[in-house]
């Protein structure tokens, strides 16, 4: 069953973030990566970039309104993500324990979704 | 003779965690496993009154109910054939179609293992794991829960779907988790047990033998779990803890009025429970991994051992409360070693300790914080600050059992003051 993982991090406490932590927390993620490659089960991740770039769009009576900022105000915000194939959800919680979300000395948190799959045409 | 229907409810108390863990194992549904094993129970209901009871009846419940299991999974299939457009929805494990009697009747301890480390999972909420515990693990019903919370029944019954759903769509493993993750797979399993003896044992309102059935059954699971998981010395404190609170329940409660453990006539304990008990804590002990369902029943156990409260070994407990502390810095544990103290170093560092737990805050809403402190202040003739803490205790107290003993309290406090005003003029 593929799973998605949503990584949230405070994201002022990510501009504190040191060069050299910044190395490490992508070091991490490389190496969580090449190792779910090698598993065969990685299916996809990156990183979003900070909320402060976000539009939230909404269609009301036919007319697209946008606004800046992501949907909702929240103490840790969406960061990036991971798709997974894992066998069943203890896998998946053993895979998102290995992923970084803390960063700049705040923690973070991976929210684990399965995927629902496309229903048939 | 045992007559039949008797036959089967004994099945049923005894085995149907152990039939249904297998069953869940086979189909890979708790529904499934579930409704088979109601046809099950069902068939026999109608089958032994007139064949006789078998020789091993839980043999022939598991045979019966792996039947219906390949029935419904044959009607499941047919319907599938003709409902194609349902096909993506339901990856149905279809179930072995052979299978024998002999190695049906063979004890799987594994699966109830998998089954309660499943009911306990993290990845569900507390309510859905205490519920699915006692539904499948238990195998009461949900009417059965639901009393026992004194909840409605379709609120019950909505927590067991929901948890039931997330088991299917997260795809909860049903398995054992590997040695690394056990410790604290175990902690949760453990933290499920003692909660459903404490919602027991609670003095909250409610049938009383509706929550006294509630402390056997976790009792019960305790026991399961230790045979489960043996040599674990929290799951044997956790089991020596419950048969030692459970031993005070007859002195607790007199005449629907709550008894401390001061008051409590000790002559009413259960001597076999805290016997075996005891032996268990040693047992736990002995093992030499100290945890917290130790320190607590190592508590409880000289409370047990203990003719009277002044008997007690007050300084031996507030040691064990300051380890406990070390475990889990819990405000109430903290409450409960300012009382040892009290009992044990003398009123005045008592209070003290519970006055420095005051500015946390915490306990500002505990009515037994205030309890406490006005317990003590009676104690040093502090009569009306003792009436002030009881009359606020009294303010957050939840149920009727403690408004009265806090009541009572208060008439006690109000009583030495008229008697002291009386000798003042």
């Amino acid at each position: 069953m593929r799973y998605m993982m949503l990584i949230y991090t405070q994201e002022n406490a990510a501009e504190r973030i040191t060069p050299e932590e910044m190395e490490n927390v992508k070091a991490t993620h490389w190496s969580v990566m090449q190792e779910a490659t090698q598993k065969g089960i990685f299916h996809g991740a990156e990183p979003l970039k900070s909320t402060t770039t976000a539009t939230t769009v909404r269609v009301q009576e036919g007319k697209v309104f946008s606004t800046d900022g992501p949907f909702a105000e929240t103490k840790e915000q969406l960061a990036g993500y991971y798709i997974l194939d894992c066998k069943d959800l203890d896998e998946a919680i053993e895979w998102a324990g290995k992923i970084p979300s803390s960063c700049g000395g705040a923690s973070g948190c991976v929210e684990i979704r399965p995927l629902a799959g496309l229903p048939p045409r | 003779m045992l007559d039949a229907r008797t036959a089967v409810e004994s099945v049923f108390r005894e085995e149907s965690g152990r039939i249904i863990a297998t069953l869940i194992r086979i189909s890979g549904s708790f529904d499934r496993a579930e409704e088979a094993l109601q046809e099950a129970f069902a068939s026999a209901l109608a089958h032994w009154p007139a064949k006789g009871i078998p020789q091993n009846p839980g043999a022939w419940i598991t045979a019966a109910a792996h039947r219906k299991l390949i029935d419904q999974s044959r009607r499941e299939r047919t319907k599938r054939e003709k409902q194609d457009s349902l096909l993506h929805a339901t990856a149905a494990a279809i179930p072995r179609d052979n299978f024998d009697l002999e190695e049906m009747s063979m004890p799987f301890p594994d699966d109830r293992l998998r089954l309660i480390f499943t009911c306990c999972h993290p990845a569900l909420n507390r309510e859905g794991q205490v519920a699915l515990t006692l539904r499948t693990l238990g195998g009461l019903s949900t009417a059965e829960i639901a009393k026992a919370f004194l909840l409605p029944e379709p609120t019950m019954a909505q927590r067991l779907v929901r948890a039931k759903r997330k088991i299917q769509e997260a795809h909860i493993p049903y398995a054992v988790p590997p040695p690394h993750r056990l410790a604290e797979r175990l902690t949760s399993v453990q933290a499920v047990v003692y909660l459903i003896f404490n919602e027991g044992y609670s003095a909250a309102t409610g049938d009383r033998l509706v929550r006294r059935d509630l402390c056997l059954e976790a009792i019960r699971l305790g026991r399961v779990l230790c045979e489960l998981v043996p040599e674990e010395p929290e799951n044997i404190a956790l089991l020596a803890l419950m048969l030692l609170h459970d031993s005070r329940r007859d002195a607790r409660v007199s005449n629907g009025q709550l008894v401390t453990l001061e008051e409590q006539d000790r002559s009413l304990w259960d001597e076999s429970e805290i016997s075996e008990g005891l032996g268990l804590v040693e047992q736990a002990l002995h093992l030499g991994r100290a945890g917290p369902y130790q320190l607590q029943a190592a508590i409880a156990a000289l409370h047990a051992q203990s003719k009277s409260a002044r008997d007690t070994d007050w300084p031996q407990i507030a040691a064990l409360y300051g380890k406990l502390l070390e475990f889990n810095s819990s405000s109430v544990i903290a409450l409960n070693r300012a009382v040892a103290i009290a009992m044990s170093a003398g009123l005045e560092a008592g209070l003290q300790a519970i006055d420095a737990l005051g500015p946390s805050g915490e306990l500002e809403k505990y009515y037994l914080f205030h309890a406490a402190r006005a317990d003590i202040l009676f104690r040093m003739d502090r009569l009306e600050e003792a009436a002030m803490a009881y009359r606020t205790a009294s303010g957050l107290a939840g149920n009727r059992i403690e408004q009265d003993f806090l009541a009572r309290r208060l008439a006690s406090v109000e009583a030495a003051m008229r008697e002291r005003q009386a000798h003042g003029s």
